[in-house]
C-alpha cells in the first residue's frame, strides 16, 4: 500500500462507505448520468421500449454492451448473435474484476456478497476503484466501493428514462456533448495512471483497438487486451540485463 | 416471450456471467503476484482500446460528429486535464471543454453542410 491521502483514512467502515458515495457524486456519476440520457435517446429512436432502456441500465449497467444491444435489436438480429456481440465486449469485466477483488481485505474476499457486489463494478466505478483503493488501508476498500458503486448504478436508470422522454427536445448539439462525456471520462482518468507498465498498456490498447476493429470487429478487444497489455507487461516486468 | 425481452436476457447473462466469473476465480490471484501486474495490464489495454474505439469508430450518435472534431475535442480535454493549473485544469474543466467542443464543432458541421 502506499501512503494513505488524508481524504481516504477511515475510522470506520460506515465513513468509508459514506465517503465513496460522496466521492462518486460529481464527475464519476455525472457522467454517467449523462451518458445513459443519451442511451435512452438512442433507445427511443431505435424504437426499444423505455423498460428495456431502464432495464438494461439497471441489469445489465455495461453502456457499451447495451449500446450493442440496441443497434442490434434494430437490425432484428438473433437473441443468440445479440448475446454473443454482447458478451464479447463485456468480456472486460473478468480482468476488472480480477484487478479490482484482489485488493479487497482477506477477511472480505471469498464472501459470496461479493457476486452482488460486481454487478456494481463498471469502467466508472472500476477506474475510481484502481485510482483509490491503493491509497487506503485494506480494510476499507470493500465498504468504500460499495459506496462508489451504488451511487453511480443508481443514476443510471433514471437517466435513461429521462433520455428516453426528452429525446425530441434536446438540440442535437447538446445530446451529443453529454454522450461524449462517458469516453472522455474514461480518456482523462488515464492520465492519471502512473506505473509505466500500465501506462504503456494503455498506449498499446489504444492503438490496437481501432486498428484490429477494422480487420477482426468481433475479437479486437480480446486481442488488444492479451496482445497490448502482454507486451506492456513484458516490456516493464521482463526486463532482464543483457 | 417477445423478441425484445429475450434479446434483453441474453444482454443481462452475456454481461453478468463475466463479472461472476472474475469473483470465482479471484480467490487465486493475489496483488503482490506477476499475475496480478498481467492482467492488470491486460485490463488497462482492453479498457483503453474500447474507449478510444468508441472515440474513433463510434457506433449510434457520435458518428454524426466529423472525426476531426471529436479528435481536436478530446485532445483540448487532455491538454487542459494535464497542463492547465488549478482552478483552470483538472478532470471537470477537462470535461466541460472537450464535451463543449463537441457541440460546438457538431452544430458547425451540419451549418457547413446545408
Amino acid at each position: 500500500m502506499s501512503q494513505p491521502l488524508p481524504e481516504l483514512q477511515f475510522q470506520s467502515k460506515q465513513e468509508a462507505f459514506r465517503r465513496g458515495m460522496r466521492h462518486a457524486i460529481g464527475a464519476p456519476a455525472g457522467v454517467l448520468f449523462a451518458g445513459y440520457i443519451g442511451f435512452g435517446a438512442l433507445c427511443y429512436s431505435l424504437n426499444l421500449s423505455i423498460w428495456t432502456a431502464a432495464g438494461s441500465a439497471f441489469f445489465v449497467y455495461a453502456l457499451p454492451g447495451q449500446m450493442v444491444m440496441a443497434e442490434m435489436f434494430a437490425l432484428g438480429a438473433t437473441t443468440l448473435l445479440t448475446t454473443l456481440a454482447v458478451g464479447l465486449t463485456a468480456s472486460r469485466f473478468l480482468p476488472m474484476t480480477l484487478t479490482v477483488l484482489p485488493q479487497l481485505d482477506s477477511e472480505h474476499r471469498g464472501s459470496k456478497s461479493l457476486y452482488a457486489m460486481v454487478h456494481l463494478l463498471a469502467m466508472t466505478s472500476w477506474a475510481v476503484a484502481m485510482r483509490d483503493l491503493p491509497k487506503m488501508e485494506p480494510q476499507y476498500r470493500q465498504a468504500y466501493f460499495w459506496g462508489i458503486g451504488l451511487v453511480c448504478w443508481a443514476v443510471c436508470a433514471p437517466g435513461s428514462i429521462i433520455g428516453y422522454l426528452i429525446a425530441d427536445q434536446v438540440p442535437m448539439p447538446l445530446t451529443m456533448a453529454l454522450v461524449f462525456l462517458n469516453p472522455l471520462f474514461f480518456m482523462l482518468s488515464f492520465t492519471e495512471v502512473k506505473p509505466t507498465a500500465y501506462r504503456l498498456a494503455i498506449l498499446f490498447g489504444s492503438l490496437l483497438g481501432p486498428l484490429s476493429h477494422s480487420v477482426v470487429p468481433d475479437y479486437s478487444l480480446l486481442i488488444s487486451g492479451l496482445v497490448g497489455g502482454s507486451l506492456a507487461y513484458l516490456l516493464i516486468h521482463r526486463r532482464r540485463p543483457a | 416471450m417477445s423478441y425484445e425481452l429475450s434479446v434483453l436476457l441474453g444482454t443481462i447473462f452475456a454481461t453478468y456471467l463475466w463479472r461472476g466469473l472474475g469473483v470465482l476465480l479471484s480467490g487465486r490471484i493475489n496483488v503482490e503476484t506477476e499475475l496480478f501486474k498481467w492482467v492488470t495490464c491486460v485490463t488497462y489495454a482492453m479498457v483503453a482500446a474500447l474507449v478510444v474505439r468508441i472515440i474513433i469508430l463510434p457506433v449510434g450518435l457520435l458518428e454524426e460528429v466529423p472525426l476531426l472534431v471529436r479528435l481536436v475535442a478530446l485532445l483540448a480535454g487532455v491538454f487542459v486535464m494535464m497542463r492547465l493549473p488549478r482552478p483552470w485544469g483538472g478532470l471537470v474543466p477537462g470535461l466541460l471543454v472537450g464535451s463543449g467542443l463537441i457541440a460546438l464543432g457538431y452544430s458547425l458541421s451540419q451549418l457547413t453542410q446545408t
